[in-house]
């Protein structure tokens, strides 16, 4: 079994990242029954994870694991986008 | 309602030699300025630069890099002598690492740069920086396609900077060097304050220079100033942001060779500039032969710089002239450089002469010859060095003698002449003459800044022991126009009645 982990870095807590988080939290609920894979991370109080992982634009999503790892920007109303990025390639992993 | 008191825009300092005396004291502080320069044009070499030169004076800095990954950038500059990695370890240096993330990237919906700025922020309180430099900003047009929130992006950006007290330098690129200022117009919005990096090609040379395009609400220096990357960094050149505040001195020193020294009316000045110019073969060699051995005879230091001969040669031509080359520099009276003038641009070549100067010190030095060094520049460049070159030694009081070659055997002018005969205080032309199937040779004393001097031209000869000015030529003109020809007793008497005679004059 793979494991998934997703983080998505976000700056501040305005409406913008609210939205974001709100909508991929949705998708991996809907995709993998649960959004506990999911990580979210505020730049403004962590900027040294957005420096290890080179974040420049937010809102960011990234698949840590499995790799390859990819990312996504933009506010995340692109329903589509967001599942191609949780979905993988196709491969989704229920949890049991 | 008050209205705040206007307060004039200060300077930071770059620490960058030569630029800061064109800017009238360094970029405005706390303000953004964009470098903007074509592929290759040294910006990330500015950028660097100017955070070394804040560390240097106690200002930490923050490097946030578009392009290049931190470690390139300190590997590529470790040939200049700037240790990033021991700044970094003492805390001084930070980089922000914005370089395009391998990961594979999709772009969806609206963004911000909120992550970018944030970790600017963090580095620059981590640090405690008072310089900022972000490189290059056509890489983030490159990584994010929508060009409008990126430029609002880095206003916001060049905005949180301003508020933080630090002062920025962007670097953007061009696509040519006489277009458009950037390649995304980041200018129009980003800085008050735009400096171009300029690397054309002029005749087959690279010539860098660079020119302060505007200060909002500061002065500066306008035009294009050449510059070159030396061991240690940028090295900009001002030419005519230097001043005329040379003192003038009344003291005299000889030139090496006694006869000359009367025509002079007792000798050069301490710190003259003397032109010597003739066509090739004409004694020049000898001149700087004699000049230079005529300073160490007095233990003066002198230094000798050839672009002609080699060593091996010109001390062979000083030994036919009875002058030891060898001894002298072992008594520490004689530095000798020689350097073909093709294999250093004039920028270099006038900093290796600086160096040589500031480390020898010499009281005196001969330049054989300048003529040379015209070869392989182009005249605006060529002028440009001439100017320099003169002026830096007036400057640090030193005697300098230069000579140049006339393009034609018989009279003609030298271009250096045409260049710099206004600001040299001595000009001696070395000419053939002609005269019924022989070349003699003939010096006179054309000009001599602050003092009388002998206006004939006299015939010279030259042996074993050096050069011997005698008698003027008689009956002789058109010298140096180049037809010399001598007059019959009967012409001299009609030129003699050319002229109007005055009541109580000589015969």
């Amino acid at each position: 079994m793979h494991s998934l982990n997703f983080r998505l870095f976000v700056a501040g807590k305005h409406h913008r990242s609210r939205t974001a988080i709100q909508s991929v939290q949705e998708a991996c609920t809907r995709l993998l029954g649960t959004a506990d894979p999911l990580e979210v991370v505020d730049v403004l109080e962590h900027p040294d994870l957005a420096e290890n992982h080179r974040i420049l634009a937010t809102p960011t999503l990234i698949r840590l694991s499995p790799l390859p790892s990819v990312r996504l920007i933009g506010d995340m109303s692109d329903k589509t986008s967001v599942e191609r990025l949780i979905d993988g390639h196709g491969s989704t992993v229920r949890p049991m | 309602m008050q209205v705040a008191p206007t307060q004039r825009i200060e300077k930071l300092w770059t620490g960058i030699p030569g630029f800061d005396l064109i800017a009238e004291g360094g970029i405005p502080k706390n303000r953004t300025t964009l470098v903007a320069g074509t592929a290759g044009s040294s910006k990330t070499i500015f950028a660097v630069q100017f955070l070394a030169g804040g560390i240097v004076a106690g200002d930490n800095g923050v490097f946030v890099t578009f392009e290049e990954i931190p470690q390139d950038i300190r590997t590529n500059v470790a040939s200049l002598n700037w240790d990033i990695a021991s700044w970094e370890a003492q805390g001084k240096w930070a980089f922000v690492d914005a370089s395009p993330a391998p990961d594979e990237m999709t772009i969806a919906g609206n963004y911000d740069f909120g992550a970018l700025m944030a970790r600017i922020e963090n580095a620059v309180l981590r640090v405690n920086a008072k310089r900022v430099s972000l490189d290059s900003l056509g890489s983030v047009f490159t990584q994010f396609p929508d060009e409008s929130t990126v430029r609002r992006e880095l206003f916001r950006i060049a905005v949180a900077l301003k508020a933080m007290g630090v002062t920025t330098v962007m670097t953007a690129e061009r696509s040519e060097e006489f277009g458009d200022i950037s390649r995304y117009g980041v200018e129009e919005f980003v800085a008050d304050n735009v400096v171009v990096l300029r690397n054309c090609l002029e005749e087959e040379k690279r010539r860098r220079t660079v020119e302060i395009l505007k200060f909002r609400g500061a002065a500066h220096q306008k035009g294009e100033y050449p510059f070159t990357i030396s061991s240690e960094g940028l090295v900009v050149i001002p030419l005519s942001a230097l001043e005329l505040k040379q003192r003038s001195s009344n003291s005299r020193i000889p030139s090496g060779n006694k006869q000359l020294d009367e025509l002079c009316g007792g000798g050069f000045f301490q710190d003259s500039v003397i032109l010597v110019t003739g066509a090739t073969g004409c004694g020049k060699t000898l001149m700087t032969t004699e000049f230079v051995a005529g300073g160490a005879a007095r233990g003066e230091r002198c230094l000798l710089l050839g672009f002609e001969e080699s060593r091996d040669q010109l001390f062979r031509n000083a030994i036919g002239w009875g002058v030891d080359f060898a001894r002298m520099e072992r008594e520490g009276n004689l530095r000798v450089h020689c350097v073909y003038p093709e294999t250093l641009s004039l920028e270099d070549h006038l900093l290796a002469i600086k160096k040589a100067i500031d480390d020898f010190k010499p009281n005196r030095m001969a330049v054989d010859s300048l003529s040379a060094l015209e070869r392989v520049s182009t005249l605006k460049g060529y002028r440009e060095f001439a100017i320099a070159l003169t002026s830096f030694i007036k400057h640090n009081q030193i005697a300098g003698l230069f000579t140049a070659t006339t393009p034609t055997l018989l009279g003609g002018q030298s271009v250096t002449e045409a260049h710099i005969s206004t600001i040299t205080d001595s000009i001696i032309l070395l000419r053939y003459v002609e005269i019924v199937g022989e070349m003699r040779r003939g010096i006179t004393v054309l000009k001599m800044r602050g003092s009388p001097h002998d206006k004939q031209i006299r015939e010279f000869t030259i042996d074993g022991y050096g050069m011997h000015i005698g008698r003027a030529f008689q009956n002789v003109s058109g010298i140096l126009a180049g037809y010399p020809h001598q007059h019959g007793l009967d012409e001299m008497g009609r030129i003699g009645s050319m002229f109007h005679r005055e009541a109580g004059a000589g015969d």
